[in-house]
Formats: C-alpha cells, structure tokens, sequence
C-alpha cells in the first residue's frame, strides 16, 4: 500500500506529462471523476449497518475484509433525489488523503461509467457560483469527448462537513 | 560502513538504555560500605560498555561522562574506595543524566548541560578526594605510564582469520594510531594464501607497529578494545627496541600493503550500502513516527506461532484437496478438516494475542527507584515488596496503567506510610512495607498497591465530603462508600500540599484512566494496619464478552463486564417523571430507563416497555436499564474502531464483525447513559458532576 501511496505522490508532484487518468461515474445524469490512483476496489451494493446519530448521507459502515468502512450516499451528499438501490448500484471504495493519514470510504453512486486519460493542462477550474453553489470539492472541468466530465477533489469532499470530525476526535484520545 | 552505522545506533541507545536500568536496580538494592563484588561487577560492565558504543557512535559527551563514572567504579571495584551513601546517589543521578544524554541524541535535540556538568562536577570531586586505600597501587600504575609515554610503543598485532566478520575494520584501528602519533607499521605477509585460495573475508595479515610519541598506555588499550579476544596482541614499550625503528625503506612498501584488506571487503560493503541506501528513507520515516512502539517477542513464541502457521497451511491444503473432487462420501473428512480449521484459528489467535502481553515488570520497575527518591525526600523509611512480576497483560493495557500506577505508589509513600517517629509510637517497625501485587483472575488482570501505614482516616474523608456538599451528615455510609469520594474531582485530605502528592488532582484521574480501559478500582482499608487499593483489568483491549442485542433489525453488542442482570418489564414498576424521564423500580433502587431505539433513533418491534427486555447496567458511576427488542447469543468478539475510516460516535466504542461477515456496533455504556441525560431528561446530577 505504500508504494502505491509513493506512487501516487510521486506521479502527483510530477505532474506526468501523460495526465492522470480519472475512473467516471454518473450521478444524476451527471458524470464525475476520481483519480483512478485512489480507486480501491469497486463492489455492488450490498446492506450496511447504520451508524446512529449520523447524517442521511452516511449510509452505513460495512466489513471489508477486516476493516471497517463508511458509506456515503454521494447522491444525499449532493442533496439530489434519493434514488432506489439497484442492481446497477455501485459501491466505489476510495483511499482519502488527510494531513499524511489515509482513511479507506466507500461512496454510493448510479453506475460505474468508463477510465479516461486527461492531460492536466485541459482541465478547467469550476466557474465561481458564489454563495449559490459550493464548488470547493471541485478539482476541475474536462472535457472527453464534448461531454463535461466533474473532476472531484475527494479529499476535500470526504473530509469536509461531517465527516471532517474525526481528527478532533483522535486528538482527544 | 558510516550508513550502517544508523542502523545501529538504535540498537545502541535501546541496549544502552536496559544497560542503565540494570544499573539503576542494583544500585538501589546496594547496602553503604558493603560493595558486593558482584554487584560492583555488574554494573562496571553497563557502564563500561555504554562508554564504549557511545564513543563508536560519535557521542564524546556521553562516552566522556561515563569514563568518569566508569573510573570511580573501576576505584570501587579493585577496593580502592568505600561505597558511600553519597556515592551510591551520584551514580543514580549520573544514570540519569547518561539517560537524558541518550535521549538527547536519540532525538537530536539539545540537553540539560547544566545538570550534567552538575553531576560531573560532583564525579570529578569524589574522583578527586584521593580515596583512602588508593594512594599506593595508583602510584603504580603511573610509574610504567609516565615512563613509557615518552618513548614510544611497539604493537605486534595479529588478528584471528575471523576478526573481520565481526565488523572490525583493520583500517579504522590504524587510522586511530596514527592519529595519536608517529606511526609505523609493518605487515607480516607470511600467512598471505594464493590468490585463488583466498577467502576474501578471512584476515590473513599481521601487523608490527611502532607508534612513537608520548601516549599513555590506555590510549592505545582503547583502540584495540573491541577487537580485544579476537586477535593476537602485544603491546611493549619501545624504549630497549629501537632498533624496529631502523627499517624505514620496509615500512613504505607495507604502508600501501594495509589496503588489501579493506579493498577485500569492499564488495560485500558496497552490496550492503546499497541495500542500505534503498531501505535507509522509509526507515528513518517510519521510526519518527512510530517511537517506541516496538516489542520485543520470545523466540518461543514466534516459534510457537510459526508452528501454528505450518499446521494451518497443511490444514487449508487438506481441504482444498477434498474441494477438487468433492462427493457426498466425504462429508465426514470435510467436517474434520473444517473442525481443525476452527482448531488452528482459535490458537493462532491466542498466540498472536499473546505477543502483545508482557509481564508487568515492565511497568513495575520504576517503582524501586521512585520509592527510594521519595523515601530520601519524605525521610521515611520503606521497603517495596513486588510479586507476580510475571504476570502478563496487554502492552496497550500496561501503557495506560503506568500513571494510575504511580499516582498510587506515591500516594502510599507520601500519605499512606507515616514518618520513622510515628510508626514506633503506633508499635510499629520503623520500616514501612509498601505491596505491589499482580495476579490473574478470570479474564482479567488485578493489581494491588497495598501499605501497611496508618490507613485511610474514614472521619475525615466523610468530614471532606461532607464540606464539599458530596454528603449529608446524617446520611448512613458505608465505608466503601466514603472511600469512594477519594475519586471525586479535586478531593484531598492532605492538609499540607507537598510536591509528591496531596492536590487533590490524582485520584480521579486515576479512576478515569482505569475506567477507560473497561477496569475498576477498589478500596480496603483498616485504620492503623493500612490499606489496599486493587485494580481490575481486562487482559486485552482487543477482545471483549460480549452480549449480543437486537433493537429492531440492528444487532448491538453490549459489553457483558457492564451488565448487571436481564428482566422483563414489569409494568407497575414503570414511573415517568413529568411524563418522559421513565424510572423502574428495581428492588430498593430507581433506575433511569433508556430506549435504545430511542437514542439511537431506529424503529423498535414494539413501542410498548412491556414487550421489550430491560438491561441493567453500570457505567459514568451509575447504573441504568436499556430496553431492548430481544437478547442474542453471548460471544467474544474482537473490537474493531470505527475511528481508523470514520470518527467516534456517541454511545458507540466500536464495532466488529459478526459471524456473518455484518457489522454490529458495541454499546458505549458511559456514552450512552450521558447522551440520554443529555437528551430527554436532564437530572439534577448534572450539576454534581
């Protein structure tokens, strides 16, 4: 797992000339991207067990093989539409980066869609919505085929509102 | 060999560090003006041997410190000088400013200078008082010393064809003579074999050399120390042999002739350093960020763990075999090969658990120090008894009970214990006892901290709690009771508040971090006979009994050390308080009642407190019943965190996985009893706590 870690690292302070290559999947109607380097595993739904006291979006923890693991609904995080959990339902299992700490989560989304290779240079930053809608998690905008890909920044996203806690809750150990 | 040398400088500091605890307990056990031989011998050699890898690694501070320390016991030990009183407590500070220095450069930060000159200031003086009887063999020694400083040494040294493999490096040892002085070496190429022959990491050469220059025999001593036993060595004064000197025109031939030792090898070097150099950066990462969190294991148990592995593997190819080809037949042999699967797991468990236990002497053993600083402070006089050192329990465990433990070893030594006057006059010897004791007991770990001092006076304590509004004078206490409020945040009886102990902070700590790892603490005491504190353990953190329950669809575990007892409810018992903060009477006492389904926001079997079962636990110091749907099974399950990918959780410790491979979450009973008082109904306790 490490060297995956340095792998990544090192690709990411390298700015490879290849790009990064992103894993998209589709929310809504929507597709979005994570770097493919986080990507752990991909899994179908399968039940969780509810962690009281924690917000909608928080599905669940579930064992995978040994650990456990939170499940966000990336859907409720966005505060789309619930939508039924199908077989076409996907659990995609990340690796989140947190001031040198790695936490492994898994996000719910609609269905896993393609890998693509993006040069860093075509990614575009998110226009600024203002106050109307929170862009922060968004890394950038590609383009892959004239279709809008989002690029999520998952740290920030996986780190951020509820979720962000848990550093308080370590120190206080 | 200068990278290797980080590799070893950890080994160095560690063996360095037991080395000064060795010293530390056997100066402690010695008796003034009887200098065991033994004794003396053995901590010569922590000292000796700290001195020696301090100056291989670079530490001069340190290497010098020592041979200061090194001298006066090398005094003691030939019987030159008398083991004071005085003596004995400079070593002790001396062992803790070596400590400090190996601290210092384990870390790479700056020490205590000040402290460390202090002490050696003080060496240096005893050192300089000449000691009585040595006045005559110091003479001694100096008289061939001085005389040969003048002159010159001739070193005819010849190692063993194995010196080389113990990491000596011949090239290193002259490179310190010469730099003490003019020197001349001769290699004796007499056992050189045929190149084909030669094995390259067998030393073949000798070496005659005359040193010239005023060096102290010592000196030269020094130099050779680490090769010492594993080579032929003699080393005479020049002074009748100058003649060796007379062959310069040799000497410029054997001077390039030293080399092919080290050019031999260098291969197996370089191949090292390179390995080396590639391992060197994730190293030194991982050791800042995990400091001493390294165990050491018995070779049994590995071995014993290797064993189990072995059997394991056989065991997994047994069934994958009865897999291949599977029929109806072999349904017997599958059951046996799955009852040894179960067999091999279970043990593989207990052994790997049994690799984070150590014995309790790991935080038993700086207690005798600390009892004989406090005696000298506190001029009491205190035996510390210790038994079942062996015992075993977690590290983590052992880690979060070191303060706990020295809070009350203090407490017995400064409160407990009464001063030399006051136990005569009690009838008492003069020397108090003060028990460490550790044994198993079912599950769990209990150690006792006992005194045979003057007790806990119950009067006061009550007067205390009484003062502080915790107790009403009429109430009837019992005396476990009152001894309770030793517990409370802030409680002191102590009417002076000394330096070791007596503000009151403590004793609730004490409870708390004993608490948080699932034990309890008790209090026995007779007034004038001295009492017990005894401290309940679970053995491991990392497996609990559990008691599983059911709230609606969820499985919950419920720690089984928490649980009192299991009713049904009776409704004539229920009685709600302003209609929502229910109460069950159970026997004389009222307990608070919490629906489960209620914190934890889930939809129960039944709303009705009737259909539901009543858990009666203790936790936060009182006790509480839980409604749940239905009771599960009992098992031990091994505790997983939730906060390694997410974050804690109110009411929640932790989770584990089920025999179906599901998550259950285990029930915080602190937590949850606070979150209810936080939740539907505030008690006026509140404001107690």
């Amino acid at each position: 797992m490490d060297v995956a870690e340095q792998v990544a690292s090192g690709l990411a302070a390298t700015g490879e000339v290849d790009g990064s290559q992103f894993l998209t999947f589709l929310l809504a109607g929507e597709e979005y991207g994570v770097d493919i380097l986080r990507v752990q595993e991909i899994k179908g739904w399968n039940a969780v067990t509810p962690i009281p006291n924690t917000p909608e979006y928080i599905r669940g923890v579930i064992n995978l093989r040994g650990t456990i693991v939170p499940i966000v609904d990336l859907r409720r995080r966005f505060g789309l539409e619930p939508m039924e959990y199908g077989p076409m339902t996907v659990v995609i299992v990340l690796k989140v980066m947190r001031e040198g700490k790695s936490r492994v989560m898994g996000i719910v989304v609609d269905a896993v869609s393609d890998v693509y290779n993006v040069q860093d240079e075509s990614l575009k930053p998110a226009p600024d919505f203002g106050s109307v809608v929170n862009v922060d998690f968004v890394q950038g905008l590609a383009t892959v085929d004239e279709t809008m890909v989002i690029i999520l920044d998952i740290d920030h996203l996986l780190n951020s509102g509820e979720l962000a806690v848990m550093d308080n809750a370590i120190e206080h150990e | 060999m200068s990278i290797d040398m980080e590799q070893f400088k950890a080994t160095f500091i560690e063996e360095s560090l037991e080395g000064l605890d060795i010293m530390e307990a056997v100066l402690l056990e010695m008796q003034p003006g009887l200098a065991d031989a033994e004794e003396v011998d053995n901590i010569f050699r922590a000292a000796h041997s700290i001195k020696g890898g301090s100056a291989t690694f670079g530490f001069s501070d340190i290497s010098n410190f020592t041979h200061v320390v090194e001298t006066l016991l090398d005094q003691i030990r030939a019987g030159e000088r008398e083991v004071t009183q005085e003596a004995i407590n400079l070593f002790l500070s001396s062992v803790d400013c070596i400590r400090d220095m190996l601290a210092g450069a384990q870390e790479g930060f700056e020490i205590n200078l000040e402290q460390v000159a202090e002490v050696k200031a003080g060496l240096d003086r005893m050192l300089g008082s000449t000691p009585e009887a040595a006045v005559p063999a110091e003479a001694e020694t100096e008289t061939p010393d001085s005389m040969s400083a003048a002159s010159g040494w001739k070193i005819v040294f010849k190692p063993f064809p194995d010196m080389l493999r113990s990491g000596n490096d011949v090239v290193r040892l002259f490179r310190e003579l010469a730099d003490m002085g003019e020197m001349i070496p001769k290699a004796n190429l007499e056992g050189l074999p045929a190149l084909v022959d030669m094995e390259p990491e067998e030393a073949c050469l000798s070496w005659e050399v005359s040193l010239n220059g005023s060096i102290d025999r010592e000196q030269i001593d020094e130099v050779f120390e680490w090769v010492d036993g594993d080579c032929e060595l003699s080393i005479t004064p020049l002074g009748d042999e100058k003649a060796l000197e007379d062959m310069p025109a040799e000497s410029v031939t054997t001077e390039a002739e030293i080399n092919p030792t080290p050019v031999q090898a260098a291969p197996v070097a370089q191949e090292r350093r390179s390995d080396n150099d590639r391992r060197q950066g994730d190293r030194r990462k991982k050791r800042s960020s995990s400091e001493n969190s390294s165990i050491r294991v018995g070779i049994d148990k590995v071995d014993a763990l290797i064993n189990l592995v072995g059997e394991l593997v056989i065991t997994q190819s047994m069934l994958g075999q009865l897999g291949e080809d599977f029929s109806m037949d072999k349904v017997e042999r599958l059951k046996d090969g799955l009852a040894e699967l179960e067999r091999n797991t279970r043990e593989l468990q207990e052994n790997v658990m049994s690799i984070r236990m150590m014995p309790i002497s790991f935080a038993f053993n700086r207690f005798p120090r600390m009892v004989h600083d406090l005696c000298g402070k506190l001029e009491k006089k205190i035996e510390l008894k210790m038994s079942g050192e062996q015992t075993e329990l977690d590290k983590t465990v052992m880690e979060k009970i070191g303060d706990p433990l020295v809070h009350l070893v203090r407490n017995a030594v400064d409160h407990g214990i009464e001063t030399p006057e006051k136990r005569l006059a009690a009838g008492k010897s003069e020397t108090g006892t003060v028990h460490l004791n550790a044994y198993h007991q079912g599950g769990n770990i209990l150690i006792e901290i006992s005194d045979d001092g003057a007790g806990l006076n119950r009067e006061r304590i009550l007067a205390k709690a009484i003062e502080r509004g915790l107790a009403n004078s009429d109430d009837n206490l019992s005396d476990a009771e009152i001894f309770d409020f030793l517990f409370q945040p802030g409680f002191s009886t102590a009417d002076v508040v000394s330096d070791v102990s007596g503000r009151g902070v403590g004793m609730d700590v004490v409870k708390r971090n004993i608490t948080a790892l699932g034990g309890a603490i008790d209090v026995e005491s007779r007034p004038g006979n001295g009492s017990t504190f005894t401290i309940r353990l679970p053995l491991t953190l990392a497996i609990l009994d559990g008691q599983l329950i059911r709230v609606g669809e969820q499985t919950f575990i419920i720690p089984l050390v928490s649980i009192i007892e299991s009713l049904q409810v009776e409704p004539v018992r229920v009685n709600a308080i302003a209609g929502s903060a229910e109460l069950y009477k159970l026997r004389d006492d009222y307990l608070p009642v919490i629906r489960l389904y209620e914190t934890f926001g889930l939809k129960p079997d039944s709303l009705n407190l009737e259909d539901g079962l009543l858990v009666v636990v203790e936790g936060h110091g009182q006790q509480a019943g839980l409604l749940v749907d239905d009771l599960l099974a009992q098992q031990q399950v091994v505790i997983k965190s939730l906060e390694t990918n997410f974050k804690k959780v109110g009411g929640i410790s932790g989770a584990t996985i089920l025999g179906d491979g599901t998550v259950a979450l285990i029930v915080d009973i602190d937590g949850i009893i606070q979150l209810s008082q936080n939740g539907s109904y505030k008690r006026a306790s509140n404001a107690a706590a």
